[in-house]
């Protein structure tokens, strides 16, 4: 964020009060594109839509779903209707926030932010994503919306691949199985892909980055290749890369079987860390090679 | 300006308005007339702007945060000559660009849409502050309703300005008393509304929205106080102008059928 901002001096950056020893280093270097708002997300959006239409390109900073449903409406009128240069950050994004409970697990906002008009919906999958992310969208008109987990998630990516908004990242081919992951699952994917290949299964694993707009050429390549899509979620049923990616495969007539792991319903409100609720949720890479060895024995 | 050529413009937009509701069957007569004086003020005297360049990035912004008073607006920008007036017997007409809650798309002087209310005061403070921030002297005007300032969103924005020391920043409340189902009163009283300004942090001023001394004094003189943003709280009268639309809360909703357009259009003088 840093390195966005020196190399762009039109870069801010909005603070809903939140950001403790995360956002001190942007904050003492460059005080005059700083502000924290204060627990005030209506009006972080609307300020920064107001600096966004005077030529400024604004990040707004909060976390799981504070900055997305409790500003909503300034999001879809004041910044999407006047396609602005916002965009929105989220931490904690699925259940990285598991003992916090239910108020600060975001399992809708890809749902949510993909329904936006004009709005850019990133998720990367490890910390090497999430830093070509932010620059990427720095540079990408109109908004965005990124979703990002907390600190700390493992390294997927030992070198930096080629980032670029609405192009997926091929982690590995595969025959029997591609799995498409979005968001923090990529590494969980990733493992789930090798315990396939263990048991003789080619599976292979795109990282979705870009929510919307959806690489559906990759996403169409990948139906050709494979018998089986499944995409791998930490967001509720509803709305999320799955039913994007399932709304393509069905509009383009794809042969290939479709599944789709997410976070079922029945677990809202489950609290636990989140490696716990994944569990809980048959998100492991354990679980999820298990369900497709499974499905795939199915068909 | 002189006081008469305002008083003009006052009466031609509100002329316009009540032919614009008529045609459309549209609402919210009511209030665009409550704040057609105040209208006339800013864009016949007080705005820096330029019809030529609506976009010079110097000009003087003005947001309309009660956005449904949309067609006053349409109707000061075209008197203006920001936009032809014959645009305005489109409003809210099928495919037209005037929309029934104020709509910048491919609309010169239209700085943002509203029309969900507590979001134009917000927009003001980050433009604002961008104006701080980049060494501009620009002011940026933000209208408001009285109902709107039920909006638990105002007062985030509120709040936020005097911090800021956004004096460069001007909020103007038409406080013409009715909402929307109901007196302001009756539904949620806002008084003492210039003591809960003042306890902010704003530099306060009350007057008659419809006297233009007071109005041009008040709107000549801003920031009222460095550092400190101003609001002007307008005591209007919704409906003003057209003696059987004042002070009822009907006209927030009818339209003028063709006897009460004519009978309206008599009151304001307009020969035809």
């Amino acid at each position: 964020m840093c390195e966005v901002a020196e190399k762009n001096e039109r870069v801010w950056l909005l603070s809903g009060d939140l950001g403790y020893s995360v956002l001190e280093r942007f904050a003492e270097k460059f005080p005059q594109r700083f502000l924290n708002v204060g627990v005030a997300e209506q009006n972080m959006i609307g300020i920064a839509a107001g600096l966004a239409m005077s030529g400024h390109i604004v990040f707004t900073y909060s976390i799981a779903n504070f900055p997305v449903m409790r500003c909503l409406e300034q999001i879809r009128n004041d910044v999407c209707l006047h396609n602005l240069n916002v965009k929105i950050v989220a931490v904690g994004g699925g259940l990285a926030y598991g003992p916090a409970g239910y108020t600060h697990h975001a399992l809708e906002d890809l749902a949510v932010m993909r329904a936006m008009p004009g709005m850019t919906v990133v998720a990367p999958g490890d910390p090497v994503e999430a830093r070509l992310a932010t620059r990427a969208i720095a540079d990408h008109p109109g908004p965005c919306y990124l979703r990002l987990g907390k600190a700390g998630e493992p390294l997927v990516h030992t070198v930096e691949p080629k980032f670029r908004i609405g192009e997926a990242i091929v982690m590995r081919s595969g025959e029997d199985v591609i799995l498409i992951s979005t968001g923090g699952m990529l590494e969980r994917a990733i493992r789930a892909a090798e315990l396939l290949s263990d048991r003789g299964i080619s599976a292979g694993v795109l990282s979705m980055h870009t929510v919307k707009p959806l690489d559906e050429k990759a996403i169409h390549g990948a139906a050709l290749r494979t018998r089986l899509i499944c995409v791998v979620e930490e967001h509720g049923e509803t709305g999320g890369l799955s039913d994007a990616v399932a709304r393509t495969l069905s509009e383009h007539n794809a042969t290939c079987a479709f599944a789709a792991l997410n976070i079922p319903v029945e677990e809202n409100g489950k609290i636990g860390s989140q490696s716990y609720l994944v569990e809980r949720a048959g998100l492991t890479a354990e679980s999820i090679s298990e369900r497709i060895a499974r499905a795939l024995k199915q068909q | 300006m002189s006081n008469s050529s305002l008083k003009e413009l006052a009466r031609t937009i509100r002329a316009h308005t009540l032919c614009m509701v008529h045609k459309s069957r549209a609402s919210h007569v009511g209030t665009c007339l409550s704040m057609a004086d105040l209208l006339a003020v800013l864009y016949g005297q007080i705005l820096r702007v330029d019809p030529a360049r609506p976009h010079w990035p110097d000009r003087d912004r003005f947001i309309l945060s009660k956005g449904h008073g949309a067609a006053i607006v349409y109707a000061v920008l075209a008197e203006r000559g920001f936009f032809p007036a014959s645009w305005l017997e489109t409003y809210c007409e099928d495919d037209s660009k005037l929309g029934g809650h104020i709509t910048h798309a491919d609309v010169p002087g239209v700085e943002a849409s509203t029309g969900s209310l507590g979001h134009g005061l917000s927009i003001g403070c980050g433009i604002a502050l961008a104006a701080k921030h980049d060494d501009k002297d620009y002011r940026v005007f933000v209208m408001l309703s009285d109902g709107e300032l039920d909006e638990g969103s105002a007062w985030e924005a509120i709040l936020f300005a005097p911090h800021h020391g956004l004096d460069n920043l001007i909020a103007i409340v038409d406080y013409n008393k009715i909402q929307s189902f109901g007196s302001v009163r009756d539904v949620l009283e806002l008084e003492p509304l210039a003591d809960k300004w003042r306890a902010f942090g704003w530099a306060v001023l009350e007057i008659d929205g419809h006297d233009y001394e007071q109005i041009i004094d008040a709107l000549s003189n801003v920031p009222m106080e460095e550092g400190r943003p101003t609001v002007v709280i307008a005591h209007t009268v919704k409906g003003k102008g057209v003696s059987f639309m004042e002070d009822q809360l009907a006209w927030h909703y009818k339209s003028p059928d063709d006897e009460q357009l004519a009978r309206a259009l008599i009151e304001l003088g307009e020969s035809n």
